[in-house]
């Protein structure tokens, strides 16, 4: 079961785990308040693992590893990147966050956040129900102990606490589901899985129950409404550092198991799973469109308005599968996936700008959480107003920024879906933009035509400058050529239906 | 590089080329760089211009390049007799409104100079794109700098002007992307407008898309009842921005109509002209009626800005030839008459900060040059024979005339009021004794505004004089157009 190949595809994680505990165990050894050198070990280690991805992705193999535990195709390669690279770029803004706010005593942000990336990268190349649990659970263990870093700070306990106990019922939830697909299958591996669906000759109410709760796991994890209550409470409680890193990369390792669990393992349960993600998509659009134009807390905003971009998301899963006369076409499949993912890696990359801006508007005076903190931000610093602005417009949807083709996708998928009823769930989402478009607006106006409450000019790292300017870019870049993106997340796709 | 695609980036290569070496103490710099950079914005249409084939109906210089496979999008540009002079317009107005702006604007002047430049390349994209996706994206990514501009430099209402204009145009446009997301889907995956216009559509889906285009373009024109963002706009907008409004941005709505509605729903359009029809004459005569009661200036030129577009959408919808080439007459007409209006009350403003008409009185005691170009445009704007302002509309008026008596009666009424409200308001500011101490102190325009007003004094009378080099270029275009548009989709 275990030959050669099974080494190669997991060599990233073997890497990024080899690494974690190095690191981990020089930083002892480390004095600098600074800890620049584990600093520098985490960049060249995050480095590599994304070169080694993109390696692995332009090789194109499919590698079913370890008896079908773990696979390593494009997909995973892909999103192991971008998270890797997007965990790098979180690390580059929050470094001077994080030592301003004495979270640099210790190495653990570093070692942590490379512990949740091995839990990203198993729940992204995990091919078996238990395999994708222990990655998930990794991740959030992680997580919850870096939303706690800060442990002399209230708000972050807090925000700990309530993370952990709603996170460790999701995922209760989420192992209940796959322990009765696991009862009615007999497999805890997503291909078999997949196969015993198909015969069709199983139970359908145990099966359709075990969806249920997955669904609802998962959508935790993706923070959709209504099981959203988490996301304005942990992002506003968290340093910010770690609220970009639960907001950024983790978002892609969710949507890998999404694939994995609903689309590899339950495609022939998606007219159930299909109508839950259409009424979450719904919910999330409405709630996170509407809550988030009450908020003065920019974080907590922030929140509200992943949890209607995680509305869109959901849209591009609905679109999958199409049902006349309860016959399933797969006709649009690939379309409706790639197009989500597209959406994910976009707003990814748009979460870290926005974060970033955030992150190096703080100082240790200031905590930037305010909407006013952002008043009159082009005369103080206008690279970081329109690295900003551009994030914004992106989320609102506007071209020539990426985030329009993003929207665009996922709607023409809605679209070309041949259920007649996804013409107004677009029509509803075009609407649901509109009012979004509101706050995000609200956040140009208040950087460019509001005056500042301070006068004085923010000086920035050089290293940090430089990625966030790229970042911004990229937004403007891939708003005006996705062609490339769209062709990573078409390829990624496909082969993950063959 | 194609000349169309030099006529669209070399205004928005300056733009960034502003917003990188500008800063708060380099302004001086910066004006002249706007201007050489709106210069070459101007010169780059010349290309474009000297290839341009008059007398030609199709399009021409089409340049194609594959852009986003995935979705069969191109890059796919050509230029026609109805667009050729809207882009030349475009790339003039932006010279004109970088001389406005000259000394009025003080802080963030590269900003504001970038704005205007990026904005004026992407209205040439609009009316040079023959997909239909880089037509949304030229026409939508609009919006991020004039939101800018108006945000940025307005008047004290300026926030609530700028929310109002950006979300009352997405909600529009936004309508218009479902529309074209179905098209796609429906003409098996092409954005390309040509298969569109080939595309077999059922009565009721031609009427959904009618109005899902008509969405979008409505609000930009803007028809009555959909018109009510732009007074509130044009009040706090600086002189440029409204310039640029009422100029060009009022005709990517009108374009739209052409190249969209028209061509890919006829059927519909002509099942909906008697509502467009009427639509049109409201505003020709109600909104004419109501620019009479204002009191404020600009808000007087912003609805007879709805009433002037009026005819615009009015020669659309008859389906003849006169009347879509009035039309077409009227938008450039409108383009450079609306722009000198709204220059000539910035004038004013910049030295009375009033745009009260009752603050004023007598100016042109105290103005005589500036009052001369003044009237000028105001003879114009109310379409005095011999101006570009009476080509078009008497066009229009024609094609009413074998439309239907009373539609053409609206219509010509409105001459009337127009010549009533803008003479009015020259009577009330211009004439008379000098009404005030303030308006005793005025001093008469400098160089820089004389060179602004002469240049748009000299477009309007040129085309109001001789305006056969205009229709020749444009009429083939149309006729070609109202072929396609007489002949039925219905499945």
């Amino acid at each position: 079961m275990i030959d050669k190949l099974s080494w190669v595809a997991a060599y990233p994680e073997i890497f990024l785990l080899v690494m974690t505990c190095v690191i981990a165990l020089a930083d002892l050894n480390v004095k600098g308040e600074q800890r620049t050198s584990t600093y520098i070990a985490t960049m060249l280690t995050l480095a590599a693992l994304t070169l080694l991805n993109v390696m692995y992705a332009a090789n194109g193999q499919t590698i079913v590893a370890f008896g079908g535990m773990v696979v390593s195709d494009p997909m995973s390669n892909w999103l192991r990147a971008f998270a890797s690279l997007a965990v790098m770029v979180t690390l580059i803004y929050g470094r001077q966050y994080a030592f301003d706010r004495t979270m640099l005593r210790g190495g653990e942000l570093f070692s942590l956040s490379l512990f949740a990336l091995l839990g990203m990268y198993i729940m992204i190349s995990g091919h078996n129900f238990l395999v994708i649990y222990m990655g998930l659970e990794l991740l959030t263990l992680s997580s919850y102990a870096l939303v706690a870093l800060r442990r002399d700070d209230a708000n972050a306990s807090e925000a700990a606490m309530k993370y952990f106990v709603l996170g460790a019922m999701a995922s209760g939830f989420m192992l209940y589901g796959l322990s009765m697909l696991y009862g009615a299958t007999g497999s805890l591996d997503v291909g078999e899985v997949s196969a015993a669906l198909t015969t069709g000759l199983l139970d359908h109410r145990v099966l359709a129950l075990g969806a249920v709760f997955v669904v609802a796991g998962l959508a935790f994890k993706l923070g959709a409404a209504p099981f959203h209550m988490w996301v304005p409470d942990v992002y506003d409680g968290a340093p910010t550092a770690v609220t970009l890193m639960i907001a950024g990369a983790p978002k892609l390792a969710a949507f890998a198991i999404i694939m994995r669990l609903l689309v590899e393992g339950m495609l022939p349960l998606a007219f159930d799973w299909q109508q839950m993600l259409a009424v979450m998509a719904i919910a999330s659009l409405l709630v996170g469109n509407l809550a988030a134009i009450a908020q003065t807390n920019i974080k907590r905003m922030l929140a509200f308005s992943t949890i209607a971009q995680m509305g869109f998301v959901l849209l591009g899963l609905v679109a999958g599968v199409s049902f006349t006369d309860n016959v399933a076409s797969t006709a649009n499949t690939a379309n409706a996936y790639s197009a989500t993912m597209f959406y994910i890696v976009t707003y990814v990359l748009t979460t870290l700008a926005t974060f970033g801006v955030l992150l190096l508007l703080s100082s240790s005076k200031l905590e930037a959480n305010k909407l006013s903190d952002l008043a009159g931000l082009n005369q103080r610093n206008p690279v970081m107003a329109g690295v900003l602005a551009a994030a914004m417009f992106s989320l609102a949807g506007v071209p020539p920024l990426v985030g329009f083709y993003a929207k665009l996708s996922v709607l023409q998928a809605l679209m070309a879906s041949s259920q007649e009823i996804y013409i107004y769930l677009a029509v509803f989402a075009v609407v649901m933009s509109l009012v979004g478009a509101f706050y995000y607006l609200r956040i140009v106006k208040l950087m460019y035509f509001d005056v500042p409450e301070v006068q004085d000019t923010i000086e920035i790292n050089a290293d940090a400058r430089f990625v966030l300017s790229l970042n911004g870019l990229s937004l403007l870049a891939l708003g005006i050529l996705p062609s490339g993106l769209m062709a990573i997340c078409t390829h990624a796709i496909v082969e993950l239906l063959v | 590089m194609g000349s169309l695609s030099l006529a669209i980036w070399t205004p928005i290569a300056f733009g960034i080329l502003l917003l990188l070496i500008g800063n708060e103490r380099n302004a001086a710099t910066v004006r002249w760089v706007a201007l050489i950079g709106s210069l070459a914005g101007l010169l780059a249409t010349v290309p474009m211009m000297s290839s341009f084939v008059s007398g030609e109906a199709g399009f021409q210089l089409v340049e194609r390049s594959v852009w986003i496979e995935r979705y069969n999008m191109f890059y796919l540009l050509g230029v026609d007799g109805i667009s050729f002079w809207l882009v030349v317009l475009t790339a003039f107005i932006n010279v004109v409104v970088v001389i406005a702006g000259w000394q009025v604007i003080e802080q963030r002047v590269h900003q504001y100079m970038a704005a205007f430049m990026v904005l004026s390349g992407l209205m040439i994209g609009v009316f040079l794109a023959l997909d239909a996706m880089l037509f949304y994206v030229f026409f939508e990514a609009t919006l991020i700098p004039m939101y800018l501009i108006i945000g940025g430099w307005g008047g004290p209402n300026k926030i609530y002007a700028a929310f109002k204009f950006f979300l009352y145009t997405l909600l529009g446009s936004l309508l218009m992307l479902v529309a074209l997301i179905y098209l796609y889907n429906q003409s098996g995956g092409s954005f390309y407008l040509a298969d569109w216009y080939n595309l077999p559509l059922s009565s009721s889906a031609q009427t959904l898309v009618f109005f899902a285009f008509f969405a979008a373009f409505a609000v930009k024109v803007p028809m009555w009842p959909v018109h009510t963002w732009l007074p509130d706009v044009h009040v706090e907008a600086p002189t440029g921005g409204s310039a640029v409004l009422a100029a060009i941005m009022l005709k990517l709505g009108a374009y739209g109509f052409l190249r969209f509605s028209l061509p890919i729903a006829p059927d519909a359009a002509h099942e909906w002209a008697w509502l467009m029809i009427t639509l049109s004459l409201v505003a020709v005569v109600y909104v004419g009626l109501v620019a009479m009661v204002q009191t404020d200036m600009k808000k007087l030129v912003a609805y007879s800005s709805v009433a002037h577009m009026g005819f615009v959408t009015l020669g659309f919808f008859f389906f003849n030839d006169l009347g879509m080439t009035g039309a077409v007459v009227q938008m450039i007409a409108h383009g450079f008459v609306s722009a000198a209006m709204f220059l000539c009350i910035g004038v004013l403003y910049d030295r009375m900060h009033s745009r009260e008409i009752a603050s004023y009185g007598g100016v042109a005691n105290t103005m005589p040059k500036f009052a001369a170009f003044a009237v000028l445009f105001a003879m114009a704007n109310a379409g005095l024979p011999g101006t570009a302002g009476f080509v078009g509309e008497w066009m229009v008026i024609l094609a009413a005339v074998q439309f239907n008596f009373w539609v053409a009666f609206g219509a010509a009424s409105a001459l009337i009021f127009g010549a009533a409200y803008t003479l009015w308001m020259v009577k009330r500011v211009y004439l008379g004794d000098v009404a005030n101490d303030n308006v005793a102190k005025l001093t008469d325009i400098n160089t820089r505004e004389f060179v602004m007003l002469a240049l748009l004094a000299v477009a309007v009378l040129a085309m109001g004089v001789y305006p056969k080099p205009m229709t020749d270029v444009i009429n083939p275009s149309v006729e070609l157009l109202l072929q396609h548009v007489a002949q039925t989709k219905l499945i």
